[in-house]
């Protein structure tokens, strides 16, 4: 008769099966009619309600069910909840016709995504034979570096670190590459930015220089048309001023290869996607970087928007701070480079060096105490915003051969600038104020034989290094910006220029009226007037 | 703990020690018991200070323990519907927390501080009412200043959320979605980000 399961004390009904708990007790203490009012509730229980067509009875038996099959912790405090879902899971979708399209999860995607970088690729045999003849393009183990930055707590986990891998793997397959090296990740608003450090193949570079060339040589053609009709027009008009100020002179780029270009950057936003070349840094870009601080957002051809303003898109501003960490904080042991020639002069700038094959690595213990085992491998950057300095007035002079119009320099000499030689210490580095630029640390001190040696950077915060032996390498992992103990000062606009000064000379005054006009040449009659009767009058008296 | 096998436990912070945190500029030492010589920082602390009697020092302990609760305070964040409130007025878990779905999970209205509320009362009463009091008793992440201080990222394929703070660089929070997993942490330098405005 009653198949519910014992009654809770909060549902109606319940006692009611108990002798003398009925709340009916005086009213009816008749058992048949106590069947009676049993039934009554129950059929109460069991009206279905107008709206959504359930009804308690059924309620209740699913919930009861629910948590006897599940047994939550303490279940009185969460029967709403319970209650809720209950009612929820009653709830069918009309059966339409249509059928839903398939959702395609997003998880789903991306796993596509990272499925093609399992995926080798045919005509392997083609590439084994361009790989003798070229010499095997080296690609970095990622994986090994990634075990030893774990041992300091650095690094991005296996899966990624993994598909990294592989997308490296994939970038030498099609671009001509020599070397190859995963620089890090820099992370970004949106999406973050994962940039692999290599360097081609010298044919390809070549080919783009011809090609900036060309484009360069059309444009003076056109400029040289557009200025032409100009003059053309200009000698019809009345000339106008011409403006003698004259723009510092444009540092120029680096060749590549050399100085903050000597490594070419791809960047992808997560592995499986196509890898981006990033532009060459000019100068220029490099100095502007230098006084601005923005995050990344993840999208390379997001504008910049800033004071001073950065010549550039965000791909521009990205390359000029990988050439400044680079700069920065890649390091060595000190030894492991050597010069190729030791006679070299500080002025041509040994750019130059090679692996030392008498290298002994120093035990990780020394590494760690003192900084002057740690050498920098990357020439150090200029005010100028170049590794190699370069004086802009000797340069402007053979564009003057080239250009039609001719204009006089009046161009300051610019203090030579000498940066610290290739292969310092970083002990020598300085530190701002009382931090240090560099802390070094073990990566265990329980187990001292298998060790590494971990350095951090203070200057740049997520820059690391860490030596093993022979073995070493450099990472960053960060929002890619440099850290100043001070906030930011972001540069002043410059001061409005002075208007010319009003003088008496070049002031506007009110034109005087026809009537003033009239007016002051009838008093001057009247003066000459009065001027000639006066002699008049002293001629009579004569 | 410097070195995960010793802990000690920090005092809760006090006024003066969050006041005269915010003064103090520049990285952490490594050692608790560093002091730095507020006479240089400001020297008009350090004149109330050596008035009441104290010392003008701030001890490295103590910036620590006012930087951690600054940063649980401002950036401490929490999914909406992980904690619920009673009609008493206390807060607890929401046991019944079944994880934010993809749609909820990728707006950052969905996601609070977990602190005292600054901003809750000053909502139009048109907002208030789509409220549900027992979940919407936070301020959620949405009106934070300047705006955009928070970037929001899907990871390994949209399995995982990660909000990263830009105020306090280092602050990570983490979300499962449909899941009831969900944390906070911080690895960083322990300074605040002045510049955030020009960064942006």
């Amino acid at each position: 008769e009653r198949g519910h399961g014992p009654y809770q004390p909060h549902e109606p009904g319940y006692g009611l099966d108990q002798p003398g708990y009925s709340p009916y007790e005086d009213e009816i203490p008749d058992p048949q009619t106590r069947m009676l009012a049993i039934k009554n509730a129950k059929a109460y229980l069991l009206k279905t309600s107008t709206k959504s067509g359930l009804n308690l009875y059924d309620h209740f038996a699913n919930i009861l069910t629910k948590i006897l099959d599940e047994q939550p912790t303490n279940t009185v405090d969460i029967i709403e909840n319970i209650s809720k879902d209950v009612k929820w899971a009653q709830f069918r979708k009309k059966m339409d016709t249509l059928r839903d399209e398939h959702l395609i999860l997003p998880t789903f995607e991306a796993a596509e995504k990272y499925k093609a970088l399992f995926i080798k690729e045919d005509g392997e045999e083609e590439h084994e034979e361009l790989e003798e003849e070229m010499g095997q393009p080296s690609l970095p183990n990622v994986m090994e570096t990634a075990f030893y930055f774990e041992q300091a707590g650095i690094g991005l986990n296996k899966d990624e670190s993994y598909y990294i891998f592989l997308a490296l793997k994939n970038l030498i397959n099609v671009q001509p590459i020599q070397t190859c090296r995963f620089w890090g990740k820099i992370l970004g608003l949106e999406m973050n930015y994962i940039i692999a450090e290599v360097q081609l193949q010298e044919g390809e570079e070549e080919e783009e220089i011809g090609e900036e060339g060309e484009e360069t040589v059309d444009e003076g053609q056109k400029e040289v048309g557009e200025v032409e009709e100009e003059n053309e027009q200009k000698a019809k008009e009345a000339e106008q001023p011409k403006s003698t100020y004259k723009p510092p002179p444009e540092i120029p780029k680096e060749a590549n290869g050399t100085g903050t270009n000597k490594y070419v950057y791809f960047v992808c936003n997560e592995p499986g996607t196509p890898w981006v070349k990033l532009p060459p840094v000019t100068p220029a870009q490099i100095v502007c970087a230098r006084k601005i601080k923005k995050f990344f957002t993840g999208r390379l051809d997001a504008p910049v928007v800033s004071f001073p303003p950065f010549p550039g898109n965000e791909a521009n501003y990205l390359r000029a701070q990988i050439a400044r960490i680079s700069a920065g904080t890649h390091v060595s042991p000190t030894g492991f480079y050597q010069f190729a020639n030791e006679d070299e002069e500080e002025d041509e700038g040994a750019d130059t060096y090679e692996e030392n094959p008498e290298f002994e690595p120093p035990p990780v213990a020394e590494m760690v105490e003192s900084l002057a085992t740690w050498a920098h491998h990357v020439k150090g950057i200029l005010n100028q915003g170049r590794c190699v300095w370069i004086n802009p007035s000797q340069k402007s002079e053979e564009n003057e051969e080239e250009d039609e119009e001719e204009e006089e320099e009046e161009g300051d000499e610019q203090q030579e600038e000498r940066g610290p030689p290739l292969l310092t210490l970083i002990s020598e580095d300085e530190g701002m104020k009382d931090i240090p630029a560099w802390t070094a640390q073990a990566s265990t001190d329980l187990i001292p034989q298998y060790s590494v040696a971990i350095l951090q950077s203070n200057r740049w915060p997520g820059a690391y290094a860490f030596a093993s032996g022979r073995k070493f390498e450099n990472i960053y992992f960060g929002w890619g910006h440099k850290y100043s103990p001070e906030s930011l000062t972001p540069a002043l606009p410059p001061p409005a220029q002075a208007e010319f000064p009003s003088g008496p000379g070049i002031t506007e005054t009110v034109d005087p009226t026809v009537e003033e006009e009239m007016a002051f040449k009838a008093a001057q009659e009247e003066a000459l007037a009065e001027a000639e009767e006066g002699e008049d009058e002293e001629g009579e008296d004569d | 703990s410097l070195n995960c096998l010793d802990w000690s436990l920090l005092t809760p912070a006090t006024k003066e020690m969050l006041a005269l945190a915010e003064q103090v500029k520049g990285r952490f030492q490594g050692d608790p018991s560093f002091e730095y010589s507020l006479s240089e920082i400001n020297a008009e602390a350090a004149a109330r200070l050596v008035e009441s009697g104290k010392e003008p020092v701030m001890k490295e302990e103590a910036r620590l323990i006012a930087t951690v609760e600054q940063i649980d305070r401002e950036v401490g964040i929490v999914p909406r519907g992980a904690f619920v409130k009673t009609p008493l007025g206390s807060v607890h878990e929401n046991r019944h927390f079944e994880g934010l779905s993809l749609v909820e999970a990728k707006k950052l209205s969905s996601y609070f501080h977990f602190t005292e509320t600054v901003s809750l009362k000053n909502k139009t009463l048109m907002e208030k009412a789509d409220l549900d009091p027992s979940t919407d008793f936070l301020d959620s992440l949405e009106h934070d200043i300047p705006r955009g201080s928070w970037s929001i990222q899907l990871e390994k394929g949209g399995t995982v959320v990660v909000l990263r703070s830009l105020l306090w660089l280092g602050l990570t929070f983490y979300h499962v979605p449909m899941t009831k997993q969900f944390g906070y942490v911080y690895f960083g330098t322990g300074e605040k980000n002045l510049d955030l405005p020009f960064m942006l």
